[in-house]
This record gives structure tokens, C-alpha cells and sequence, in this order.
């Protein structure tokens, strides 16, 4: 299988989405000519024209808006938000129009709109360019969040994504564009809401997603080597997310412990925490624990940004914590 | 225009006061609840706006949005359901009176965060602009909407692309309990509307022939290619910002003011001065409308909720990506 980056991934996605449906259209800041500040978008504009491939000025709120109303006059709008540090100015249009309009219009309109934006930290940009936004769209009825970890699911899943008739918030992490996988030919659409095995073990389950799944595999290789076998679970998906899959595999391991890089409060960790106490309580030794992003604003000075972020050691010793009942 | 045309527009300003009297009644009886903006006295504008539009053409606007739906052809059955909360209603009553829509007739709804459906209207523009389409967006907002940054983004993206959108600006000099001259800079909105390079121009909007007529050149640029136009609409509205609001802050002499320009006996005047028209005539077209009226209040009483176990519907197109957790109350 040929290795692909994710970056490559995402951007394959989009050129065979375009190729395959004509009113699939991208447009945001610095898209076309520019090929996008972080390249997703390279030559889609001098394969499909400026008609379908534009830029925009920078009005986050109007590119969304923009977005819902193509959806309405039958297109299939992939705006980029250039980071979701900015996707905040365009929260009204997202959270307050496009994720209600269908349920308060009684389903009479529908809204394929895919949004794509990179995120997280870890690249010394300070506080207002290194968030991770994901809990906050999670919360919101109406979208759905989609955080690819590999390129094969970045290209799968995008392509679910543009197919979808729904709203779907596609987040790309900035630290894994660069990242390879194998990506199959003719790779076909994923399914959005489905969790995925990646490494099976019995004595406990790490929950991740996006970059922190190969903080989480990381952490399972290192306490392999003490003899410890931890199951890994992408989620891929944050809503819907996969219940069920989580809970069966808690259900076996009697452990888990969630690993997200944004900060805890009413986070994802707390959300699969809480619903893994309501289904599987009696099968748990322990509480669920969270490795979560620091909450503060991401500092600047490297050694601080890195301290908020969760890496695979922070991941190892609340595995051990739990295995010893020492929480 | 001849005298049929006239007695239709004139029916249809009548209809839209009409059914803010009937709507009034209802929400003082208990029967329509939340926020509930009445249309009255801007009547002249929605229906000059509107008037040369297509079926295929799309409208969008604000929470006052009764008059858009009724104009469009809406039925007044569904609209008196959707107040009081009805599955019969146009939104199956999970809009209400705010969020007003009707998809087979292209209204794309009522909306109720100021300016927020500006940009909303560019992508109606852009996609009929790209698909090939030739239709026109009318999309109305208040002086307020003018203040909202979003709406500025809107506006310089539409002449941009030069999209076919007639941008029509319902200054009825209050947004709630704020003049525009005590929130705007600039107190012309059509002068505020210049920067972004497109025909700018202030009409009275109590006037159904002026609105008609300047509504035709921007519908015919629209349709013609030429990009958009922003209407100035000055009126004013009879009665406060909502149902809950007295309007104490408007001087008794202001309102008279207004009222002395009300569209719609200045319409009746217009008729009669151009053509033989009859009291009768006016009374007959009243009646009718009347009947509808009782008939749509009657329909309504008859309604019911949707039942709470469909609670979840219509939030996504496949219906299981809605998780009714155990969390949830219902
Ligand atoms: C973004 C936002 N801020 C505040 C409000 C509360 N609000 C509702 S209507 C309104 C006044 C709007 O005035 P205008 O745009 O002139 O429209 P009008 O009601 O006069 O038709 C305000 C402040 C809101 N709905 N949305
Ligand atoms: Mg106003």
C-alpha cells in the first residue's frame, strides 16, 4: 500500500470528492491561489477552476454563513476555517445557525456542510492560535465532529464527511500533516461514528482521538514492555461517538482512562467518563481517569506549551495509578 | 400597473395587518407563547420588495417574519398552527413565531439572531450564481442588523461576487428600545451601504409604489448578473418591538406622525385616485381575507403538539445519529 501523508490524505479526499460530485465546492481564506496556509488545498484550483475552488476575505462568520446557504441552493459547500482558533468569530453562524436550522425548520431543509479546520498545540503559537476546539462543537446537537488520527482515516472519513447531509465539523490536527500512513488505493468513504481497535489487551482501555491516539499507542508500547496490555481505541469520530464500542471494551478491561489533549472541564473526557459509569459500572476496578490538556491558554515558552499538552509517560502512570488503586 | 394588480397588493398588505391583529388576540388569550414581532405598519415594504419576484426566487430575513411567509403565498392555517405550537404548523411548531419557514416556496426562514442571516443570503446567492440558476435573493433586516459585524462581511462579499441579492433594509428607526441615531454613526443606512460598492438608495417604505418600483431595478439588475443592491426602507412600526414591549419611548406626536403616512389607507387612496373603486370593493377583499383569518384561527384551535417522543426527529437527516441519552429528560 502506498504511504501517504496526511496532509496528501486529506487533499486526495477532496480532489476525488470533487471528481466524483460537481456541486462540491471549496472556498475560505487563502484556499485557491494560495493553496491554503497549510497546502491541503494544492492544485484543486487549476484542476476545478475558480468556480469551485475560491478564496474568500477573511470573515470567518460569512464563510460559514456562506456555506449554509449554498447548502440550501443545492451545493455541497467544504469551507476551510484557516485554524479553529478563528472558527470562534464564526461561532454564531455555526453553533446558532447551521447546527439548529434544519431541527427549528421542522427538517425541511438540509445542510451538507463540512468544515474543515486544523488544530491543537504544540508548535509554540501562543494563546490564541492553539486550541483545541473539539469539546466545545462536540457539545452542540445538530453537527457532528469527526478527528482523524491517520491518513487513511482522514481521507475515509473526509470523504464520509462531504457525503454526509448533515453538518460535519472535520478537524485536522496541525502536528500530523506531515505524518505518513498507508493509505489503500481507491481507499472508499468511512463511517462516521465508529470507533476503532487499534491495539487489543485486557487490563486496560485508553480511550483517544486525533493526535492523542499515538500518544495512547505510545503509552500501550511502553507499559507492554512491563507486562502491562492495554487496548487502544480511536474514537474518530466525537459525535456521534461510538458508545457501544467503548463500553464493551471497558466491559473486559475493567479499566479505562481517556486521553485528550483539550482541557477537562465538561470535556470529552468527561463525556465517555460519565458514559461509561452509566453502562458498564459494575464491570469497573476503578474510577476512569482523564489525561487531559493543562487548563490554561497555551503558553509560548516550549517547556510550559509542552506541560499542557498530555504525552505518553502522563498516560503510563495514570495506567499505573489505577492498576495499583492508587487514585 | 392595472386595477387588479392593485386590489392584489393591496389584498396582501391587508392580509399581513390583517393577521397581526389576529395574532395579537391569540397572544394576549395565552395561546402563543415567547417572543412574538408584529409586522404592522411596514407592510408596504415587504410587499413592494417582494413583488416582482419568481417562485424560484429565495427570501430570508428577520424574526418579524409573519408578513414574508403570508406574502410568499404562505398558508395563514399553518403559520396561526406554528404560533401556537402545532404539528400542522409550517415548522411543525419547533419554530414558532421567530423561525417561520416554508421550503416548497423557497421562504428559507426567519431568524433570530440579528444580521445573522446576511451571509446566509450570499450562499443562496453564490449557489444560484454557480449552479447557473437565475434566481434573486431578497434577504430583510432592521437598522439594527446594520451595527452586527457579520453583516458588514455579507454585504462586502456579495458585491464581491457579485451576487444576485437585493439587500432590503427595513429602517423602522428603533431597534428595540435604541434610535438609530443613538446607535449608528452614520444614520442613513443607504449611505452605511455605499462603502461596499453597490446601488445604495433610501425610499419611503410606507409607500407600496415606491417600494415596488425601486425593487424592480434591483430584481432586474439581480437577475440580469449585475450583483446586488441595497434598499433603505424608512417606516415605521405601530406597535413596540414585540408583544412584551409598551413602546413608551416613542413620543405620542412621533407615532401620529406614522400613522399619518399608514400604507395602507394611503394605498386605498392610490387605487381610488387612479381607478372607479368602490368602498365595496375594499370591503369585499377584507372579508374574504377575514374568513381565511377565522378559518386559520379555527384550524389552529384544532392542532396539537407533536408528541414528545418525536422529540429527537429532524435533527439530522439519518435520525439515529441523535443520541437521546439517559442524560436527557425526555
Ligand atoms: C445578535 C443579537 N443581539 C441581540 C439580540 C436581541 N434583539 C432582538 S431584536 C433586537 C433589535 C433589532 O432591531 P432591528 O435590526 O432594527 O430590527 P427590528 O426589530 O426593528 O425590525 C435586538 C437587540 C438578538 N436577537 N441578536
Ligand atoms: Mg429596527
Amino acid at each position: 500500500m502506498p504511504k501517504v501523508t496526511y496532509r496528501e490524505a486529506i487533499n486526495q479526499a477532496l480532489a476525488e470528492e470533487m471528481r466524483r460530485d460537481a456541486r462540491v465546492v471549496v472556498f475560505g481564506e487563502d484556499v485557491a491561489e494560495y493553496e491554503g496556509s497549510f497546502k491541503v488545498t494544492r492544485g484543486l484550483l487549476k484542476e476545478f477552476g475558480p468556480e469551485r475552488v475560491f478564496d474568500t476575505p477573511i470573515s470567518e462568520a460569512a464563510i460559514v454563513g456562506a456555506a449554509i446557504g449554498a447548502a440550501i441552493g443545492g451545493m455541497r459547500p467544504v469551507p476551510e476555517l484557516m485554524t479553529v482558533n478563528f472558527a470562534y468569530v464564526a461561532m454564531d453562524q455555526i453553533v446558532n445557525h447551521l447546527a439548529v436550522m434544519r431541527y427549528m425548520f421542522g427538517g425541511q431543509v438540509r445542510l451538507p456542510v463540512t468544515i474543515r479546520m486544523p488544530g491543537g498545540g504544540g508548535h509554540q503559537l501562543g494563546s490564541q492560535h492553539s486550541h483545541s476546539a473539539e469539546p466545545l462543537f462536540t457539545h452542540v446537537a445538530g453537527l457532528k465532529v469527526v478527528y482523524p488520527a491517520t491518513p487513511a482515516d482522514a481521507k475515509a472519513l473526509l470523504k464520509a464527511a462531504i457525503r454526509d447531509d448533515n453538518p460535519v465539523i472535520f478537524l485536522e490536527h496541525e502536528g500530523l500533516y506531515n505524518s505518513s500512513g498507508e493509505v489503500a488505493e481507491g481507499l472508499e468513504a468511512g463511517r462516521i461514528g465508529e470507533a476503532q481497535v487499534l491495539r487489543e489487551g485486557s487490563d486496560v482501555t485508553l480511550v483517544a482521538y486525533g493526535a492523542m491516539t499515538h500518544v495512547a499507542l505510545e503509552a500501550a508500547d511502553a507499559l507492554a514492555s512491563e507486562g502491562l496490555r492495554a487496548e487502544v481505541i480511536d474514537l474518530r469520530t466525537l459525535r456521534p461517538w461510538d458508545q457501544g464500542r467503548v463500553a464493551d471494551s471497558v466491559a473486559r478491561t475493567h479499566r479505562a482512562v481517556v486521553v485528550e489533549e483539550a482541557p477537562p472541564v465538561c470535556g470529552i473526557g468527561a463525556e465517555v467518563a460519565a458514559t461509561i459509569t452509566e453502562r458498564v459500572f459494575d464491570r469497573l476496578d476503578g474510577p476512569i481517569l482523564r489525561v487531559s490538556g493543562a487548563d490554561v491558554p497555551l503558553p509560548y515558552a516550549r517547556q510550559l506549551e509542552q506541560a499542557c499538552i498530555p504525552h505518553a509517560p502522563d498516560v503510563v502512570r495514570a495506567v499505573k495509578r489505577l492498576m495499583q488503586g492508587a487514585w | 400597473m392595472n386595477k387588479k394588480e392593485l386590489m392584489r397588493a393591496y389584498r396582501q398588505m391587508y392580509l399581513a395587518r390583517a393577521f397581526e391583529t389576529r395574532v395579537a388576540e391569540q397572544y394576549t388569550r395565552g395561546r402563543i407563547g415567547g417572543f412574538c414581532h408584529l409586522y404592522t405598519g411596514e407592510e408596504a415594504v415587504a410587499v413592494g420588495a417582494l413583488w416582482h419576484l419568481r417562485p424560484e426566487d429565495y427570501v430570508l430575513g428577520s424574526y418579524r417574519d409573519h408578513a414574508y411567509y403570508l406574502i410568499r403565498g404562505g398558508d395563514p392555517r399553518k403559520a396561526m398552527a406554528e404560533l401556537f405550537g402545532h404539528s400542522d404548523g409550517c415548522c411543525k411548531g419547533k419554530g414558532g413565531s421567530m423561525h417561520f419557514c416554508d421550503a416548497g416556496m423557497n421562504f428559507f426562514g426567519g431568524y433570530g439572531i440579528v444580521g445573522g442571516m446576511c451571509p446566509i443570503a450570499v450562499g443562496l446567492g453564490l449557489a444560484a450564481q454557480r449552479l447557473g440558476e437565475k434566481r434573486v435573493v431578497v434577504c430583510f433586516f432592521g437598522d439594527g442588523a446594520t451595527n452586527q459585524g457579520v453583516y458588514h462581511e455579507a454585504l462586502n462579499m456579495g458585491t464581491l461576487y457579485q451576487l444576485p441579492i437585493v439587500w432590503v433594509c427595513e429602517n423602522n428607526q428603533y431597534a428595540i428600545g435604541t434610535s438609530v441615531p443613538r446607535s449608528s454613526a452614520v444614520e442613513s443606512m443607504s449611505r452605511k451601504a455605499a462603502a461596499y460598492g453597490m446601488p445604495a438608495e433610501t425610499v419611503d417604505g410606507m409607500d407600496f409604489f415606491k417600494m415596488q418600483s425601486v425593487s424592480e431595478r434591483a430584481v432586474a439588475r439581480a437577475r440580469a448578473g449585475k450583483g446586488p443592491t441595497f434598499i433603505e426602507a424608512k417606516c415605521y412600526r405601530y406597535r413596540g418591538h414585540s408583544m412584551s414591549d409598551p413602546a413608551t419611548y416613542r413620543s405620542k406626536e412621533e407615532v401620529e406622525f406614522w400613522r399619518q403616512r399608514d400604507p395602507l389607507p394611503r394605498m386605498r387612496a392610490a387605487i381610488r385616485h387612479d381607478f372607479e373603486a368602490e368602498d365595496r370593493e375594499f370591503e369585499e377583499v377584507e372579508a374574504e381575507v377575514g374568513r381565511l383569518l377565522s378559518e386559520a384561527v379555527a384550524f389552529a384551535e384544532r392542532g396539537r403538539e407533536l408528541p414528545v417522543e418525536r422529540l429527537y426527529e429532524d435533527l439530522y437527516v439519518d435520525e439515529a445519529a441523535a443520541s437521546p441519552t439517559s442524560a436527557g429528560p425526555a
